[in-house]
């Protein structure tokens, strides 16, 4: 197990090194370089060299990518050449406002789609369980930027219980902080909920199939007793993978959420980078998402053996 | 998931614990008494459902080429945010425009976008993903199968939005890069099908009797690698194409992805933000299009998936 840990570690940071050398190279090797792209297509010559010079641009790009590296691992991302400011201040607080938008929107959907799932498969030739797989299909197909607009509708405008937009900091009041959270949280949640549901539901479905399930079955209990006392745990390992996968579709899903909601995550700085031509700051951000993509992979991956004992001892 | 039986199937209130055993997953096919050896290469209903709503937006995109309610481009102030009525089905934006033909016209992009995207994906990711299996089965290749393997995950961990962004700000956004992001993005799901397909595949007789005949291995690869995850490949193909709906739609919501004039399902949608309060239904219909248009290549994937999973063939016989 141990081992096995190392190793996928190891592998992490590889993944990790090959991932910043794609970024660096995407945008800093491409047609156009940074000072050019701040600046706009109609800057003199001169201009886009005093800012290269400035920036430090018009080293090889090999110095310039361990200058960058370098710089991310003591927590420094750098000065964006558009508005002159620091980013790792930025980075350190927008992300804070995302993770805490996407743990919510995880957790909700854990919440509503376990039991559900579970229910569905139980209940499978039976209208309850068809009505809940159909809904869950349904669900998948409604984007969350359009389940957000739904849910302003009808929960802010029409019936005025929760505010349209905005954030405010836990610090600053806890019920307003709650208030503000509820919409963007359910809309992110309600379409992962409905993917997580069907998954919860085959994974169930597959445990009931098994030949201890069916032991304890002629043993004399019910279908709901055997699957609480043998089957919920192998159930749940499908059920993690996918749900890690799914945190990583959440991180990019709230971009378009925090725009919607007008809330300062790092989506929104994304954004505004992206539109402001921000190339470092468009650099330092996907950085630090793709980084979060790969700690919920490893996490997922040694959470996985630490369920099932059978992955462990084959590891 | 398809709910309604497809074959002749056990009488409905009977459960038996052996027959419990055999109901799949992802279910259409109840394994039972009686029922019929064929029964699951039947259309189902996922199958049914999803190619229809497939078929509506493709006509839809196809007939707004020859014929629209209105012309697209024309602005007509007199008639601005009205509500549906019998002129204007779907009533008209805040320029006058008709929603309806808006909603027409915004297919082909969304289309375009997925073919594109699909097409890249599947062209470059099946033979990745075929190589790199038959790299698996040499001693000599395991490292470089491996190495591939590793390189899709690392690609993995790049989105399609995410990705769509990035070319976002690196050129200018827009429907080329958007198209190309997401068609990037989709290639490791291809690689992997194929992959897992071409194992199977090579490990079966008929590959080996071929290669004890001499056959080459391109040769193997074109004749009986193929047409055998062919299945498979157009599933990927079909789940991919609601992948790309999203992300386009939400690159254009955010304003880097298609630009205007040009209409986009996502860019109404987002143009309708501001008039949520006085108009919600501006966001209803393209809300509504770009649900149908991923809930029809969902369920297209789901019912191919029924007809082609080799997995569940094995079952049924």
């Amino acid at each position: 197990m141990l081992t096995y840990a190392i190793n996928r570690a190891i592998q992490f940071a590889l993944s990790l090194v090959v991932a910043s050398v794609v970024i660096f190279a995407l945008m800093s090797l491409l047609p156009g370089n940074a000072a050019q792209v701040a600046l706009g297509t109609n800057a003199t010559p001169e201009a886009v060299a005093s800012l290269e010079a400035q920036y430090g641009l018009d080293r090889p790009p090999l110095i310039r990518y361990f200058d960058w590296m370098g710089g991310m691992l003591t927590g420094d991302f750098g000065t964006s050449y558009v508005t002159g400011a620091e980013i790792t201040p930025v980075i350190v607080d927008s992300v804070q406002v995302t993770a805490i938008l996407v743990i919510a929107a995880i957790a909700v959907s854990i919440v509503i789609a376990v039991p559900l799932g579970t229910f569905a498969a139980l209940e499978q030739r039976n209208w309850i369980g068809v009505t809940i797989s159909a809904i869950s299909q349904v669900g998948i197909a409604i984007p969350n930027f359009l389940a957000a607009i739904i849910l302003v509708i009808i929960f802010s405008l029409t019936l005025g219980w929760f505010p349209s937009q905005g954030w405010m900091a836990p610090i600053e009041g806890l019920g307003g902080f709650l208030l503000r959270l509820v919409l963007p949280v359910v809309s992110l949640a309600l379409v992962q909920a409905a993917i997580l549901t069907r998954y919860v539901r085959s994974a169930v479905l597959d445990v009931m199939r098994e030949d201890y399930i069916r032991t304890a079955r002629a043993k004399g209990l019910t279908k709901t007793k055997a699957l609480f006392a043998h089957g919920l745990r192998n159930a749940a390992i499908p059920v993690i993978t996918v749900a890690g996968v799914q945190l990583a579709t959440l991180l990019v899903g709230a971009v378009i959420i925090e725009q919607i909601f007008v809330l300062p995550g790092i989506g929104s700085e994304l954004v505004r980078a992206v539109a402001n031509r921000d190339l470092v700051a468009v650099q330092g951000i996907v950085m630090v998402l793709v980084l979060l993509v790969l700690i919920i992979n490893l996490i997922v991956d040694i959470l996985v053996p630490i369920v099932d004992p059978r992955i462990r001892n084959a590891a | 998931m398809n709910p309604t039986p497809t074959g002749a199937q056990s009488p409905s209130d009977y459960v038996d614990p052996v027959a419990l055993d055999a109901t799949d997953t992802s279910a259409s096919v109840k394994i039972g008494p009686g029922r019929s050896r064929r029964s699951g290469r039947r259309a189902n209903a996922s199958m049914i459902i999803g190619a229809g709503l497939v078929v509506l937006i493709v006509g839809l995109a196809l007939i707004s080429f020859v014929w629209t309610p209105y012309d697209p481009t024309t602005i007509d102030p007199a008639a601005r945010l009205q509500s549906g009525s019998l002129t204007h089905p779907f009533g008209t934006d805040t320029f006058g425009r008709d929603t309806l033909t808006w909603v027409m016209v915004g297919a082909r992009i969304t289309l375009l976008v997925g073919v594109v995207a699909v097409g890249i994906a599947l062209l470059i990711g099946t033979p990745i993903g075929i190589i790199s299996a038959f790299f698996a089965k040499q001693p000599w290749g395991m490292w470089l199968d491996a190495v591939i393997m590793r390189a899709n995950d690392i690609l993995l961990a790049f989105p399609a939005l995410l990705l769509a962004i990035i070319f976002a700000a690196v050129y200018s956004p827009g429907t080329g890069p958007a198209m190309v992001a997401v068609g990037i993005a989709a290639i490791p799901g291809f690689a992997r099908v194929a992959r897992s397909g071409t194992l199977q595949v090579l490990g079966s007789e008929y590959v080996r009797a071929a290669r004890a005949s001499n056959r080459r291995i391109p040769a193997i690869a074109v004749v009986h690698v193929l047409p055998n995850i062919a299945g498979m490949v157009i599933v990927q193909a079909s789940v991919a194409f609601a992948i790309s709906v999203l992300a386009e739609a939400g690159l254009s919501f955010l304003g880097l992805g298609t630009q205007a004039p040009t209409p986009s399902w996502g860019r109404m949608l987002q143009e309708s933000q501001q008039y949520l309060s006085t108009h919600p239904e501006l966001a209803l219909w393209p809300g509504v299009f770009i649900a149908l248009a991923v809930l029809g290549f969902n369920l297209l994937g789901d019912g191919l998936r029924d007809r082609f999973d080799p997995k569940m063939e094995a079952r049924g016989a």
